[in-house]
């Protein structure tokens, strides 16, 4: 191999994946991210969090809608959408359990279901929609506990396997690293966190149950720059594609403005007021969040054929 | 059922003539020009520029000369779908729409796809793109319709040297070793096979014979599944989400148990 060279990935051409699908990636994270820690809040939460886990479902369903829009208009013939469900000339279930993009639309189909019923049961438990027995899909309850425990599940899938999609390639930085859907992940459930405490504003930003938000998005943050850690080490020598201006906004935008100042905040609230300081971090995190998404697809995507 | 077919490509006899890319277009009814717009290369006689929707022949012009051009050479090579045995497009499909033909060659169905593009990123040659006419990924189908009615692919049947030859794959691997041995009697020690034994993607139905490193004609040396990353990526986030949800459950289970009081006092995040 030539010495410039670096990798075999090289030598292929990139898919045009741009903004909707970086937002795709990035609401998507959130659906699944939001459900997930609405049902850990729900499962494991004190009694009086549970409106704080219904803020988590009032996201996951919207969020999750919204992205299979994002996804959708970005295929080449975005009415042939069903073509990852069914086949077009059998009718027959369309399914790959090798092909993460087959595999992620199922899921999505799964998850937008499951949100939908949390949505539901979020509402009828505020008391905004009088159906007494959708307050059922919503735990204490063998029902309840498995739409959160499965939803949950799903929506985690959601949230990373779009980082394993980007693995499954021959693309340059994607194919030459085992850890984005690890990084997405977490990434996921750090972004969640953050719009959760965003949203409970100052109603909630004193309640014992907004504490523990924080806390749990600390340590998802200390994981999330160790994964990060280990996606630069796990590049090796791809590690080059990033010695540039997306190097740059990496290590500015995504560790240092959405993670390491959102932690200090966090560690250190009276630096600015626990108000300000919990606001501010929270919207860090999602700004690191999606810059992370940002330089990902884009750094990959600029990457051309040799000749 | 019929035999394996494909292309065997002799680098060495192509003379840059790009009969094979004009037979191509007009079989199929590309388009000539994206939209009315020609955009050329600018550096070379190679204004195709690259393999993609639009384009499923195209021939390289690959100029090795010393920085005073007192000594150099050209090489040619008319590039194409490899029609991989282990096809990474194939792999990741979503929705089915490439399949393998009962010709062992690689086919994306145009009715069916709809144009997500995993298969452009999966691709380890680089070989695939969207038409902008069709909106759907498109490629090389080495003439499935002129097989299904007996005629052999337009490009080779154009090939005015025999650089681009069709056939059965074993007849092609027996031509081509035979090539080969000729070369390396002639003294081009560096003539060599690209693709042709099963060990590159279970072996290329369109290979070629290379008087240089793959790497020079822009073809990569060790090309891989996608799925090699499958496994280990999804065990990855497996172990995030163990611990993402073990973070959880100490932050808010820690919450659950502790008594009111306390409860109280635990605004402290960090």
């Amino acid at each position: 191999m030539n010495p410039g060279v670096w990798s075999s990935t090289l030598f292929t051409g990139p898919p045009e994946w741009r903004w909707l699908i970086i937002l795709y990636f990035f609401v998507g994270g959130l659906a699944g991210g939001s459900y997930f820690v609405a049902a850990l809040i729900d499962l494991f939460g004190a009694r009086e969090d549970r409106p704080l886990a219904r803020l988590g479902y009032y996201v996951a369903f919207p969020a999750v809608a919204l992205s299979g829009i994002f996804l959708t208009f970005d295929l080449g013939h975005p009415f042939r959408f069903w073509h990852m469900l069914v086949q077009s000339n059998t009718w027959r279930p369309m399914f790959k359990g090798y092909s993460p993009m087959s595999l992620g639309s199922w899921a999505l189909l799964l998850f937008g279901i499951f949100a939908f019923l949390a949505f539901l049961g979020a509402l009828a438990d505020a008391g905004r929609l009088r159906a007494p027995w959708l307050r059922r899909v919503r735990p204490p309850g063998v029902i309840g506990g498995l739409v959160a425990i499965v939803g949950g599940l799903l929506g985690f899938f959601v949230a990373g396997y779009t980082g394993v999609l980007l693995t499954v390639t021959n693309r340059p930085i994607w194919a030459d690293t085992t850890l984005l859907g690890l990084n997405f992940l977490v990434s996921a459930a750090s972004t969640s966190a953050a719009l959760l405490i965003l949203l409970a504003g100052r109603r909630w930003r004193a309640t014992a149950g907004v504490a523990a938000l924080e806390r749990f998005d600390a340590w998802v943050l200390i994981l999330e720059l160790v994964a990060l850690i280990g996606l630069l080490v796990s590049l090796g020598s791809m590690l080059q594609a990033w010695l540039n201006a997306w190097g740059v906004l990496l290590v500015v935008g995504v560790v240092l403005v959405g993670i390491l100042v959102p932690l200090l905040l966090l560690w250190k609230p009276r630096l600015m007021g626990p108000d300000l300081s919990a606001t501010l971090g929270a919207f860090l995190i999602l700004v690191g969040g999606f810059i992370f998404r940002v330089v990902v697809i884009l750094s990959s995507d600029g990457i051309g054929r040799p000749m | 059922m019929p035999e394996p077919m494909g292309f065997f490509t002799d680098t060495t006899v192509c003379i840059g003539c790009k009969a094979c890319e004009v037979a191509c277009k007009e079989w199929n009814q590309l388009p000539a020009t994206n939209g009315g717009v020609s955009t050329l290369s600018g550096d070379s006689y190679d204004n195709t520029r690259r393999l993609d929707g639009m384009h499923w022949r195209h021939v390289k012009f690959i100029e090795q000369f010393s920085a005073e051009r007192t000594d150099g050479r050209w090489l040619l090579m008319s590039d194409v779908c490899k029609h991989c045995v282990r096809a990474g497009c194939m792999e990741v499909c979503p929705t089915g729409a490439i399949i393998r033909t009962e010709f062992d060659t690689v086919v994306i169905q145009s009715d069916v796809c709809n144009g997500c593009r995993d298969c452009i990123a999966a691709c380890p040659f680089g070989v695939i793109g969207v038409n902008p006419v069709s909106g759907v990924a498109q490629k090389c189908t080495l003439c499935y319709d002129r097989l299904r009615g007996g005629l052999e692919p337009a490009c080779s049947k154009a090939c005015p040297t025999e650089s681009i030859q069709f056939g059965t794959i074993a007849d092609l691997k027996k031509k081509a070793a035979a090539r080969v041995g000729q070369l390396h009697m002639n003294g081009e020690r560096r003539a060599h096979l690209y693709g042709a034994d099963d060990t590159m993607l279970g072996g290329l139905n369109s290979f070629f014979l290379l008087v240089d490193r793959p790497e020079v004609y822009g073809l990569p040396p060790d090309p891989k599944m996608p799925s090699r990353n499958l496994v280990p990526s999804s065990l990855w986030s497996v172990l995030g989400a163990i611990s993402v949800g073990l973070l959880g459950l100490v932050s808010f289970r820690t919450r659950a148990t502790r008594p009111a009081e306390v409860r109280d006092e635990s605004r402290r995040v960090v």
